[in-house]
């Protein structure tokens, strides 16, 4: 295994990275819309899960309430762009920025809490926010509200992708929202291992170990775990604002689906990895095979999602990725602090 | 500044109470610069939780800590270590999907404040002189009980202590790794750095210490000279079972 160099390897591992991210890249120049779309769907997915698996995969705190920060992202981007006049690339970072500033006020209370009453504070914290957002009349109350006809034709970008690709502003704006997604995951992706290998990362899996012996050895398990939660909230938000963009119109209960946003992601998660970095890419791919497979079945699909979550939760605590790492010793982000002479045994 | 006459530890009629069960009764006493003192009692006496005290894992009913003179009885376990205040706890507590050199790393960079640049060197230093520089690179939760009691040392002393607490680190140890331990910890204490040691392996303890402290239902029994205390009558009737 360590026969070639380290660099060799790790050249080789960044190069297959860059090669597939400009292969995503292509999609749109290339492929169907429909099949743009999906791949947005699975990327946003997939960033949605990279924020939930830092937060309960490495700062231990499971959150059922991330739905929250999509829906505050999701209505502020709609406010931005109906009631400030603003463009929607802009409200989609108000989005994250105000899901950020909403994380305080929840981290206030949540934070009291531990294990499973943390993560049924966060869900009932959720709740309220879904309740406030049905209060919000100026962006339709309960019934909600639709961005308003050519907005994202008008969107940052939209007109220069229509006119280089020669497509229509549907096309372009499809293409644009998926490009965000992209730079999004591997924004998250990138900024997670970086984080993961700082001081920080190192501290928080200290945390997730042994929180007395953390305190003991000069840790702030409090300032680290709010630190996790602000940040993820407002890469939720991102995401959630990127979304709605797509789905161009806002309700409360499906921006602040449980389902839809976090249930679906603890999924991806669970199967995928908790506590990997690699997992959720994993999870999604694997949940999106079975969403096709299962497609025409109804209910039976997520009763089989169910059973497939249990099996992994039973029998492979670590998800898919935890297997194969632990059979094959491969890991393309290894978190481990190599001491700077290893001792020959 | 009283230069050499101020205390590195103080602690001024500390108690604790555990609902009716008082663990530490007024216990007073001062720990000198470099000074290392033993505490001995049976189990059950409030040892360890007199270690939960001065870390700040636990926040007296009553009474105050004082480090270099200043009263830290409020501040948290996380700011007593930055203070300068290392421990080991009796039951080892890894950070047990970390490795041995990552255990050390998080003390380094967090208790002991040294920066990435010195802190691998400074963790393989402590290592090699532990005996665990060939576990370096083991995930910790799987080391058997013995190294991780080492660990717990090893760790402590990454944190760059000025005040050093080993709560029983030496029993279990064949003749030879206490002698080892001993000659570590001596090493420790030749640097300059205060040690509070809990041991039942009194000939270990009495080979390193200066001063002897006997605790008994929570209450401080006697300090004093090793081979005084040891030769104290009330010593040997509660803490050996003898009667006289």
């Amino acid at each position: 295994m360590a026969n070639s160099s380290p660099s060799t390897g790790r050249f080789a591992q960044v190069a297959l990275g860059l090669a597939l991210v400009a292969a995503l890249a292509a999609v749109p120049l290339v492929a169907p819309r429909a099949v743009t779309q999906d791949l947005f769907g699975i990327l946003t997915l997939l960033v949605l899960a990279m924020n939930w698996n830092m937060l309960a995969g490495f700062a231990g705190l499971v959150s059922v309430g991330q739905q929250a920060f999509v829906g505050i992202g999701a209505y502020f981007m709609f406010a931005a762009v109906i009631l400030w006049g603003m463009d929607p690339l802009v409200g989609v970072l108000i989005g994250g920025l105000a899901a950020m500033v909403f994380a305080v006020p929840m981290a206030f209370f949540a934070f009291r809490l531990h294990g499973a009453y943390f993560a049924i504070g966060t869900w009932v914290v959720a709740d309220i926010a879904r309740l406030l957002a049905g209060q919000w009349k100026a962006l339709g109350g309960g019934t909600g509200t639709s961005l308003p006809k050519g907005t994202t034709k008008d969107m940052f970008g939209v007109q220069w992708v229509k006119d280089v690709l020669d497509v229509s502003s549907a096309a372009a704006a499809d293409a644009v929202t998926y490009w965000l997604a992209l730079v999004m995951a591997v924004a998250m992706l990138v900024a997670s291992y970086v984080f993961l290998r700082s001081r920080m990362g190192l501290g928080l899996q200290a945390i997730r170990d042994n929180m007395q012996a953390a305190r003991s050895v000069g840790v702030d398990p409090t300032r680290l775990k709010a630190a996790v939660f602000l940040l993820t909230a407002f890469g939720t938000g991102l995401c959630g604002a990127l979304i709605f963009i797509q789905i161009t119109r806002v309700t409360p209960d499906a921006a602040f689906s449980v389902l839809d946003w976090t249930a679906f992601v603890i999924f991806v998660v669970v199967i995928g990895g908790i506590g990997t970095l690699p997992g959720p890419i994993v999870g999604v791919i694997v949940f999106y095979i079975l969403q096709r497979l299962l497609a025409d079945y109804g209910t039976v699909y997520l009763i089989v999602l169910g059973l497939i979550g249990i099996a992994i939760m039973l029998f492979a605590r670590r998800g898919l990725w935890g297997l194969f790492t632990d059979r094959t010793g491969i890991d393309p982000f290894p978190l481990r602090h190599r001491p700077p002479a290893a001792p020959k045994s | 500044m009283t230069g050499a006459e101020m205390p590195i530890l103080s602690l001024s009629s500390v108690s604790k109470s555990f609902g009716a069960l008082k663990v530490t009764d007024d216990v007073s006493f001062e720990l000198a610069k470099g000074e290392a003192l033993g505490i001995i009692g049976p189990n059950g006496a409030g040892k360890s939780t007199l270690f939960n005290l001065i870390a700040g894992n636990l926040r007296p009913d009553q009474g105050s800590v004082f480090l270099d003179g200043k009263d830290v009885t409020r501040e948290t376990a996380m700011q007593r270590c930055s203070s300068g205040i290392g421990r080991s706890f009796q039951i080892p507590q890894p950070f047990g999907h970390l490795t041995v050199y990552e255990n050390l790393l998080v003390a380094a960079r967090f208790g002991g404040s040294v920066g990435a640049g010195e802190a691998p060197a400074l963790c393989m230093d402590i290592l090699a002189r532990t005996g665990l520089a060939a576990q370096a690179d083991k995930v910790s939760g799987g080391l058997p009980l013995l190294q991780r009691k080492r660990l717990e040392l090893a760790r402590a002393m990454a944190t760059r202590p000025r005040v050093i607490l080993l709560d029983e680190i030496a029993g279990g140890l064949t003749e030879g790794e206490c002698h080892e331990l001993v000659a570590t910890i001596r090493q420790i204490h030749a640097e300059g750095t205060a040690i509070i040691w809990i041991e039942h392996v009194l000939h270990a303890l009495n080979s390193v210490v200066e001063r002897l402290m006997v605790l008994n239902f929570g209450k401080m029994l006697m300090i004093g000279k090793p081979d005084e205390v040891m030769a104290a009558r009330e010593v040997r009737e509660i803490y050996l079972g003898i009667e006289a």
